[in-house]
């Protein structure tokens, strides 16, 4: 991870410990026919600083709203989000998404992708060249600079929108199931060097997935939402030790978790598992 | 490069049998000339030829470019703004139905028998398809790209410019291959009307003249004119996006 940017924070460490709050959240979308459904339901939340946290939960379940809400991209109903203490009526700063899929733009090569977010921003884009490369060599695609998207594997798109997102230099990492579109080895492969990734620079991570298990490998907290309308039914702390491998799957603890969690959705009437 | 020489086999493989028929059954050439007697008319007075053709390849060009002006503004007009979407929009879709051809008349009144009344109606008949496209085209981005642009705040000029125009591209020379062919007809329309000079004068007179072979000749300089002028979007559009899907097998091979 030599020559990433690590982003600079002792300053806002000190501020505050809390660096999301999401209090009493209602989300209602209105339908053109007329009539309203109600997506998210009174949603309460708290990212600490530097910590992964995961949210999980059936189709549905409003987890992408509330990640889009967070992001200061969708507005709210009710309720309100703070990002550093302040209430989210636009995009913050030191936040980036990566989105399920990784919709890299066709026209640009993988560098001048991984430049994007510089060229909208209006950096001097010369004085970034050096950290996208060093950003697409971490993830293992040195060499890969001026190949287009359509030349790359679905893990190798992905992994260059994760560094779309990073040349951000982002505090908040917004992650709505971003390996859900891959296969398993490939994700497998992904979820550890993400953690790999959070573990050197302790960026708040905020990831949205389906995946019971890829929940807990990764998370210091599961997020378990129902649905209709969303809401959280229960928050799990995971108190497993780091770095987790994918061997960590294996042990009981591991088990127990992944078991709790989805014993909630077999409560609600999901995953009904039994033969 | 093998596409190129089969349809070339089959350009010359149809005037073939077209010169054999014409000799075989002794068509008359007041009715049909054969391919040879067009080149002996053609070669008679290039140079009269290439002056007409200038004339109408000008005229189809100038309205090309000034539908292509237009109709992109017009088009990221009607994809920003509501009120041109419900007014503008609507008028250029109803007006679609009126066949473009029939106002020619109409433009020689206004505009007289010049250049400028062939510009204006290759211009109007070539505008709809660019319109259309590229309204197609710049609606048909990826929310999720939208969400992604405006989580880093970028300004509605950046998205037209950096996200909606590059996804239009290819709509957009769909609309142009189009166009450019309707141009064509339009500015042989206008002539059709009132001209002294071009390549649908040369048909008009010679007509009245009776002589098929210089109606025939002007017509196949009208073929050759229609297929190169086509050719040129297609290559401007492989030089301004390598990177779609439909330009990919040449350049991967390159690879």
């Amino acid at each position: 991870m030599e020559g990433l940017p690590v982003p600079q924070r002792s300053d806002s460490v000190a501020a505050s410990d809390t660096h999301v709050s999401v209090t009493d959240l209602d989300k209602t979308y209105r339908l053109p026919a007329g009539g309203a459904v109600a997506a998210l339901r009174h949603i309460d939340l708290e990212l600490r600083r530097g910590e992964f946290v995961s949210v999980v939960g059936p189709s549905g379940c409003g987890k992408s709203t509330l990640l889009k809400c967070i992001a200061g991209i969708a507005s709210v109903s009710g309720g309100a989000i703070r990002v550093d203490d302040e209430i989210v009526v636009q995009p913050p700063d030191d936040m980036a998404i990566v989105f399920q899929r990784d919709i890299l733009l066709d026209w640009r090569t993988v560098i001048e992708n991984v430049l994007f977010p510089i060229e909208i921003k209006r950096l001097r884009k010369e004085n970034w060249i050096g950290p996208a490369r060093d950003l697409l060599s971490s993830m293992g695609l040195a060499g890969y600079e001026q190949r287009h998207p359509w030349e790359l594997s679905g893990g190798q798109r992905q992994r260059v929108a994760i560094c779309r997102a990073l040349i951000q230099e982002p505090h908040l990492l917004l992650m709505d199931e971003p390996f859900g579109a891959l296969d398993a080895l490939t994700r497998d492969e992904l979820n550890l060097e993400l953690q790999r990734l959070w573990m050197s620079t302790q960026k708040t991570v905020l990831f949205i997935t389906h995946s019971i298990g890829e929940a807990v490998l990764l998370s210091d907290r599961v997020v378990v939402m129902g649905a209709n309308p969303g809401r959280i039914l229960e928050t799990i702390d995971i108190d497993l030790p780091r770095p987790r491998s994918l061997d960590s799957r294996e042990t009981p603890e591991f088990g127990r978790y992944a078991k709790r969690i989805r014993g909630m959705f077999e409560a609600l009437g999901l995953l009904k598992g039994k033969p | 490069m093998k596409r190129a020489s089969s349809s070339a086999v089959v350009i010359v493989g149809f005037f073939l049998i077209w010169e054999f028929c014409v000799r075989i059954f002794k068509v008359p050439n007041y009715l049909l000339p054969s391919p040879s007697e067009i080149l002996v008319e053609l070669a008679h007075d290039p140079l009269w030829y290439l002056r007409h053709a200038a004339y109408t390849v000008g005229a189809c060009l100038l309205g090309f470019f000034l539908a292509l002006i237009l109709g992109v503004l017009a088009a990221i007009g009607i994809v920003y703004s509501r009120v041109l979407e419900n007014t503008l929009y609507t008028l250029l879709v109803s007006m679609n139905s009126i066949p473009k051809i029939a106002l020619a008349p109409l433009f020689i009144i206004w505009m007289g028998t010049n250049l400028s009344s062939k510009v204006a109606i290759s211009m109007l008949i070539a505008l709809f398809s660019i319109v259309i496209d590229t309204v197609l085209g710049l609606r048909s981005v990826d929310p999720d790209v939208l969400d992604m642009t405006k989580s880093m705040r970028a300004t509605p000029l950046q998205v037209l410019w950096k996200v909606r125009f590059p996804t239009a591209l290819p709509h957009m020379f769909a609309g142009m291959k189009v166009a450019i062919s309707l141009a064509l007809v339009g500015a042989i329309a206008g002539e059709f009307v009132a001209s002294q000079v071009g390549l649908g004068y040369v048909i008009l007179t010679a007509q009245g003249m009776f002589q098929i072979s210089r109606v025939f000749a002007a017509v196949t300089l009208l073929g050759v004119l229609g297929t190169i002028l086509f050719y040129l979007v297609g290559l401007v559009e492989r030089l301004v996006m390598p990177w779609h899907v439909s330009q990919r097998s040449t350049a991967q091979a390159s690879y």
